[in-house]
């Protein structure tokens, strides 16, 4: 069946796909190469210990909306002993441990994780919807290159702040979000864990699976008990790992709303603070820019990991010249993508995260629709189950409408013109946001001229949503401070003050 | 026998490179030590902090536009400004009640302190400054970026002069805009600081001067939402309260709030000093773009 409208498209006179795009038979990466427990504990001590409550949550794959495994929601009393086993690694063992050791278990954990890649790889986009083609292409190599980067960094942190004396600050409390639950764990324990610091992680509740495995990880590796300790819950949880007295160091990534709270309650404690929030990337287009390949960072600006991003470029700012080439170009180009099993090896649009963020969504494009803007919806059939939302995009949007301010965090797009550089550039910053940016243009002094002027942490030109190990990630304004990655994501973990 | 009637000077706030009076009209009594007399000094409104957020925000902008090598001569122009004026600011200390010998030393190290972060301008880029690695076929190069307007509550109740050059200098070196909650206890000194800085050729708007009651400016300067850090030493008047409620408004945008205790540093120390001083009003900037043909 599929063979024969392949058959009658080639025949075609255009290279266009059919209304309802293309078929493609089924791809599913296997999942017959590992068990899922049905039930996690709490990983305390370097234990798994019931929750005191003896209460569970249900994580569900969002794409079938059946339940994955039951884990434990761990209360304020499993936080404390989550602390106070943090406290004893730093104090007796990890705070002591030469460097050099300390390195050698970071780059065990990379190794880990690479071998476990396939596995983990699965579970991510199990549990969090996914395609898994990221899962296995972005996520998974991006946390092992994380440990491996800062692994080595362990016993070089002299260098990282000359004239300066490195110490560690103690027990650090980090809570990390749903959208790319393994890679965020990662970009904040290898950091901690170089310059010395002992743990205590939570994932987020929806995506809790690809922590669990990890700290099956770290128990393989051997890393001493109580080093990393990781208690799932939802926000009742986060609250009390961030607000323990004991812990030396809070590092959140989140919404901005709560990272504002976090902030807040942390007000007149000692406690170190870096937030990574949220974002509303303006994503430059010149009329002088190569617009095939614009068209393509646009699609991936947007739509990687169905908009679940906080850098995802969700403002595109056209040179009114180039907006009807763009938008034809564009509202062909989302017919393309393939929207539905996140398992499935074709699939470029996995499931939303969950229904509460499915209802977000939805309900933003309602009010850009109601706003008055223009839809430009891809006609992909969704599954019948399950979370999913189409590939969106809105023409006719002006910067005071909801859908250019607020952060959707889902596959919708906001395309907005401009005439000048200077009213781009006016634009772009017109924001509380500051996380990243994008400039397509083939002017390279264009480029830094548009890149100085952008009041944002991550700048991409003539690329987007590109990371690594090695490079700092992290915003200006209200997406936060702090940076994660290379020699400046070691600041948040090092006390290399002066005073 | 003649004398001579001396003429005053009148103290009044900094603001985009002009000397106002608050326009609230209000002043504020604090004691002349060496004569004995009161000065009225400007006692600072809301709006007057408003109109000073406006002037740091256009000083911020013409300021980070400069090279660094010119705000590195500029901060040294300010440093021959104040050796020019060394008996008029040891005369201000002095008004405040230290005597003349720590005057003259505190000045001193003022002085010292300034050339220190003219120093700095031009070396900050290249000390946190990185190109990155990635795995990829990508240039990637990270630089730092002054953080925007930043509110500074320097020390009260110590070496008013040597602390206040010393918080400061390194938030403007890198091309911040500063809005400075003087001293409540010596805004004279401040304000005969500003005077130096008036005539060291650096942008109006670089440096504003707020004087009055720190309880009524401080909550004022954490809550607006135009200001994008604020850095609060706790000293005399400022307390741990005032401190703990300013951070909690500073939250409302996000600001990059450091509140240190004055006592904790040894001002007269080269400790006080130094890139440690200038990282926190930062932020990094990463730009990548591909490489090849």
């Amino acid at each position: 069946m599929a063979s024969k409208e392949l058959a009658t498209v080639t025949q075609g006179t255009a290279l266009r796909p059919p209304k309802h795009g293309w078929q493609y038979a089924p791809s599913p990466e296997g999942t017959d190469h590992f068990k899922l427990k049905p039930r996690y504990e709490l990983f305390i001590g370097g234990k798994w210990v019931e929750p005191q409550s003896g209460k569970y949550f249900k994580t569900i794959n969002p794409a079938t909306e059946t339940v994955i495994a039951e884990v434990a929601e761990a209360s304020a009393e499993d936080v404390d002993r989550a602390v106070r086993a943090a406290r004893a690694a730093y104090d007796t063992v990890w705070s002591r441990m030469r460097a050099s050791e300390r390195a050698k278990y970071i780059y065990r954990i990379a190794r880990r994780i690479q071998e476990r890649s396939r596995e983990l790889a699965v579970v991510e986009s199990l549990d969090g919807g996914k395609p898994i083609k990221e899962s296995r292409d972005v996520d998974l190599p991006l946390a092992a290159a994380h440990f491996f980067h800062y692994a080595g960094w362990a016993d070089k942190l002299a260098y990282a702040i000359p004239g300066r004396r490195a110490r560690p600050l103690g027990v650090a409390g980090q809570v990390i979000p749903w959208n790319f639950p393994l890679l965020m764990a990662a970009w904040k324990l290898a950091p901690a864990l170089a310059c010395g610091n002992t743990v205590v992680l939570k994932p987020a509740e929806t995506t809790p699976l690809t922590a669990l495995l990890l700290a099956e990880i770290l128990e393989e590796c051997e890393l001493p008990p109580g080093v990393v300790n990781i208690v799932t819950g939802a926000g009742v949880t986060g609250g009390a790992v961030v607000n323990h007295p004991d812990v030396n160091k809070v590092a959140f990534t989140g919404s901005t709303g709560v990272g504002k709270r976090i902030q807040r309650d942390l007000a007149g404690s000692n406690k170190k603070l870096t937030l990574e929030l949220g974002g509303k990337a303006a994503n430059i287009v010149f009329a002088d820019a190569a617009i095939d390949q614009a068209v393509e960072g646009i699609i991936n600006g947007i739509y990687f990991n169905q908009g679940h991003v906080c850098c995802a470029g969700s403002r595109l700012l056209v040179e009114e010249s180039a907006h009807d080439t763009l938008v034809r170009k564009l509202t062909r180009r989302i017919e393309n993508l393939r929207v539905g099993d996140p398992l499935d090896k074709n699939t470029d649009v996995g499931a939303i995260n969950s229904r509460m963020q499915l209802e977000k969504i939805q309900e933003l494009v309602a009010a850009g629709v109601s706003e008055g803007c223009m839809i430009h919806q891809s006609h992909a059939q969704l599954p019948s189950k399950g979370f999913f939302f189409a590939p969106t995009f809105f023409t006719g949007v002006s910067q005071s409408h909801r859908i250019a301010q607020e952060e959707i965090f889902g596959p919708v797009l906001s395309v907005i013109t401009f005439r000048t550089p200077e009213e781009a550039v006016e634009k772009a910053n017109n924001t509380h946001y500051g996380l990243s940016a994008g400039i397509w243009t083939d002017k390279a002094a264009k480029v830094f001229w548009m890149a100085k002027r952008m009041r944002a942490g991550v700048v991409w030109a003539n690329t987007f949503n590109k990371f690594d190990a090695t490079s700092p990630f992290g915003g200006f304004k209200e997406s936060g401070f702090g940076r994660e990655g290379g020699r400046a994501g070691l600041m948040p973990y090092l006390n290399a003050e002066g005073v | 026998m003649d004398t001579r009637l001396p003429v005053e000077k009148t103290y009044k706030l900094f603001i985009k490179g002009e000397f106002v009076r608050s326009e609230s009209g209000r002043a504020l009594a604090v004691p002349n030590e060496s004569t004995g007399g009161i000065t009225q000094v400007s006692r600072a409104s809301r709006k007057d902090a408003r109109e000073a957020v406006i002037a740091a925000k256009a000083g911020w902008h013409a300021w980070a536009s400069k090279t660094a090598y010119l705000r590195g001569q500029i901060l040294y122009r300010l440093a021959e400004v104040m050796e020019g004026r060394r008996a008029e600011l040891c005369e201000a200390r002095t008004q405040a009640g230290v005597s003349s010998d720590e005057a003259r030393e505190e000045v001193d190290l003022a002085i010292d302190r300034t050339v220190h972060y003219a120093g700095w301008a031009d070396k900050i880029s290249i000390l946190l400054s990185s190109t990155n690695p990635v795995a990829g076929p990508h240039f990637n190069v990270t630089s730092p970026e002054p953080t925007g307007v930043v509110a500074v509550v320097p020390p009260d109740g110590g070496a008013t002069l040597l602390t206040l050059v010393s918080t400061v200098l390194p938030v403007i070196v890198s091309g911040n805009g500063a809005i400075v909650v003087a001293p409540e206890r010596d805004p004279r000194t401040t304000i005969v600081w500003c005077e130096c800085v008036a005539t060291s050729d650096m942008p109006a708007g670089v440096v504003n001067v707020l004087t009055g009651l720190r309880s009524e400016l401080v909550p004022q300067v954490a809550k607006h939402m135009d200001i994008h850090a604020l850095d609060l030493w706790k000293s005399d008047t400022v307390d741990a309260e005032l401190a703990k409620s300013a951070s909690v408004d500073g939250a409302e945008n996000v600001k990059r709030v450091k509140v240190r205790d004055a006592q904790s540093v040894d001002w007269a120390s080269d400790d006080a000093q130094g890139l440690s001083f200038i990282e926190p009003w930062l932020e990094l900037k990463t730009v990548w773009h591909p490489v090849g043909l």
